[in-house]
């Protein structure tokens, strides 16, 4: 079995590698065989990343430079990609599924007029034929899609494939990408950004997510959640009456009409669980829930429920945790 | 201004999904359908940017006839006309679904396009970015708050833990989501006029997908629920489970 495989990876200036990126590189791996694992970068400087490809999976990284890289660039990153594609001719794209892995999958997919997949959480290959599983209505239902033109785009889901772990023995051949931007490519412009979650890993992407929903009571007592996010190493997530009660950003919700999440632990402190918010949630590999109703549905999916009241139940576990580290 | 939102007829958040006989599409018969979640900030916005700078808002789905109940929906909130792009094919393919859309509205002198994020339902979140794509304009997903005047556009969209900012020239597309608006009710009276606004039908043709559904699958069933104790007593028992028997922490 010999696949050649694309990986767009995203590494913002200053920042490490992110963590979509290397489960992107390892699915890859595993998936190439004897065949290649290209990644394409762009960035206003590559530094070094392409090492860092190199000790998670890579063998060729294409890199394009561009001063005007050092934001996100939608139509200057899909150019490169689209470019990388050409250049290695793979029979498959893979995109980790941040905001801008998102974003960048149908521009690759228009580009080149290939089919995309998004929101995978598994991929098989039965010869040379691509499978890919996706959930379907807010995780009702699993779809499993095939292709009929090549090279499929796939946006994979954080944290359901594993990375490989960082070998810096391996080296990977570094190529530079020669770009010709057109002037529509870069009349969409970011600007800059701004952090709104602080220290905090984003819910979409950490292994751990602490959440909160009605039972918090108000946007003052999801400090206790910070305190048990931070004992935990873990994001934090809320349910959608705790965002729609202005407690907190949009962006931590999860749910069908928020963010869909697969932590290693879900820890949903007063939530009830309605099917919304359960979408969002139940693929997570392990659920603690903490609630006062005995009767809450969110029982019904969590490996373990605590029964009880949250503002009690909380600083004891925090204590717990100080205890043992 | 001329302003289009795309839009798409969903199942209701609530609905109970059922596998079809074929495995590969579901039960329709018994689910209510709704407006898209998203579209209903797709809509809000394009109605304010109609009141801040004047002109027409055209609203658009594809699909077979329910999905013109989402536009009606779409008018009743105070969209002034409705364009159905008729198709009794399977809408699976959002590449082949774009280019349907991009047709249609590349054409039409447009100012301003918006879709919600994704549609509730099939999930591929990549429609709106696709016809932007394809129509060689700025296109902006996930926006989260957005500053129209008439021949340009700033705003943001959410990134991990913030948002990062943006600016463009028009015409522009813009996906919306939750944050960016609070979607207007249609009121009776927004319901009764929209049964007399213009809607227009027109047949096409999608082609043969790419994006193939082999199979619909019902997800694993997680084990059954496990309560392990009562008040912050078991708080010591939680973390020894999730230390030693689910190895999580």
């Amino acid at each position: 079995m010999a696949l050649k495989v694309l990986v767009v990876v995203e590494a913002r200036e200053g920042e490490s590698l992110k963590k979509s990126s290397r489960e992107a590189l390892g699915l890859a791996r595993r998936l190439a065989g004897e065949g290649e694992v290209i990644a394409v970068l762009a960035a206003a400087r590559a530094g070094e990343v392409p090492g860092r490809l190199a000790a998670f999976g890579a063998d060729r990284v294409l890199v394009a430079e561009n001063a005007r890289f050092a934001n996100y660039s939608p139509g200057g990153f899909a150019a490169a990609a689209a470019a990388a594609a050409k250049a290695a001719n793979p029979a498959l794209i893979l995109v980790g599924g941040t905001a801008l892995g998102k974003d960048l999958t149908p521009r690759i997919s228009a580009r080149l007029g290939v089919p995309a997949a998004t929101d995978i959480i598994g991929v098989e290959l039965e010869g040379d034929k691509i499978f890919a599983l996706r959930p379907a209505f807010g995780g009702k239902v699993q779809m499993k899609v095939s292709f009929k033109a090549a090279p499929p785009v796939l946006c994979l889901r954080s944290n359901v494939f594993d990375s490989l772990p960082e070998n810096s023995g391996r080296s990977a051949k570094v190529e530079s990408l020669a770009l010709s931007l057109e002037e529509k490519d870069l009349a969409l412009k970011i600007t800059g950004a701004e952090k709104i979650s602080g220290e905090r890993p984003d819910v979409a992407e950490s292994n751990i997510v602490v959440s909160g929903g009605r039972g918090m009571r108000d946007a003052a007592s999801f400090k206790l959640l910070e305190q048990l996010a931070g004992a935990l190493g873990a994001g934090i997530g809320a349910s959608r009456a705790a965002v729609d009660s202005g407690w907190r950003p949009h962006g931590d919700q999860v749910g069908q009409t928020g963010k869909f999440v697969s932590p290693t632990l879900y820890v949903a402190c007063g939530i009830s669980g309605a099917v919304q918010h359960l979408a969002g949630m139940i693929s997570s590999k392990v659920i603690v829930a903490i609630n006062k109703d005995p009767d809450a549905p969110i029982f019904k999916v969590a490996n373990y429920g605590l029964v009880g009241d949250v503002f009690e139940v909380v600083p004891a576990i925090v204590e717990e945790l100080k205890k043992h580290s | 201004m001329n302003i289009y939102v795309c839009v798409k007829q969903v199942p209701d958040t609530e609905a109970r999904i059922q596998i079809a006989e074929d495995g590969k599409s579901i039960e329709t018969g018994e689910i209510n359908f709704i407006l898209n979640p998203f579209d209903e900030f797709a809509v809000e916005e394009a109605l304010r940017t109609q009141e801040k700078l004047g002109g027409e808002v055209t609203v658009v789905s594809l699909g077979n006839e329910n999905a013109a109940a989402a536009i009606r929906t779409a008018m009743a909130m105070g969209a002034d006309k409705g364009l159905l792009l008729r198709t009794a094919e399977p809408a699976d393919d959002p590449l082949l679904v774009a280019r349907a859309l991009a047709r249609e509205i590349g054409g039409s002198g447009v100012d301003v396009v918006f879709f919600g994020k994704q549609a509730v339902g099939n999930e591929h979140g990549q429609v709106g970015i696709l016809v932007a794509e394809l129509l060689g304009i700025p296109g902006i997903s996930e926006v989260s708050g957005l500053e129209l005047s008439a021949e340009s556009a700033k705003g943001k969209r959410e990134i991990e833990g913030g948002s990062e900012f943006f600016e463009c020239p028009l015409p522009a597309m813009f996906t919306t989501q939750k944050g960016l608006n609070e979607p207007r009710y249609p009121s009776l009276k927004g319901r009764m006029a929209a049964k007399k606004k213009p809607l227009e039908e027109k047949a096409v043709t999608l082609g043969e997908s790419q994006l193939v559904v082999e199979k619909l699958n019902y997800p694993p069933q997680r084990e059954r629920g496990r309560v392990i104790g009562q008040g912050a007593a078991a708080a010591g028992e939680l973390v020894r489970l999730l230390r030693e028997e689910a190895k999580v922490i």
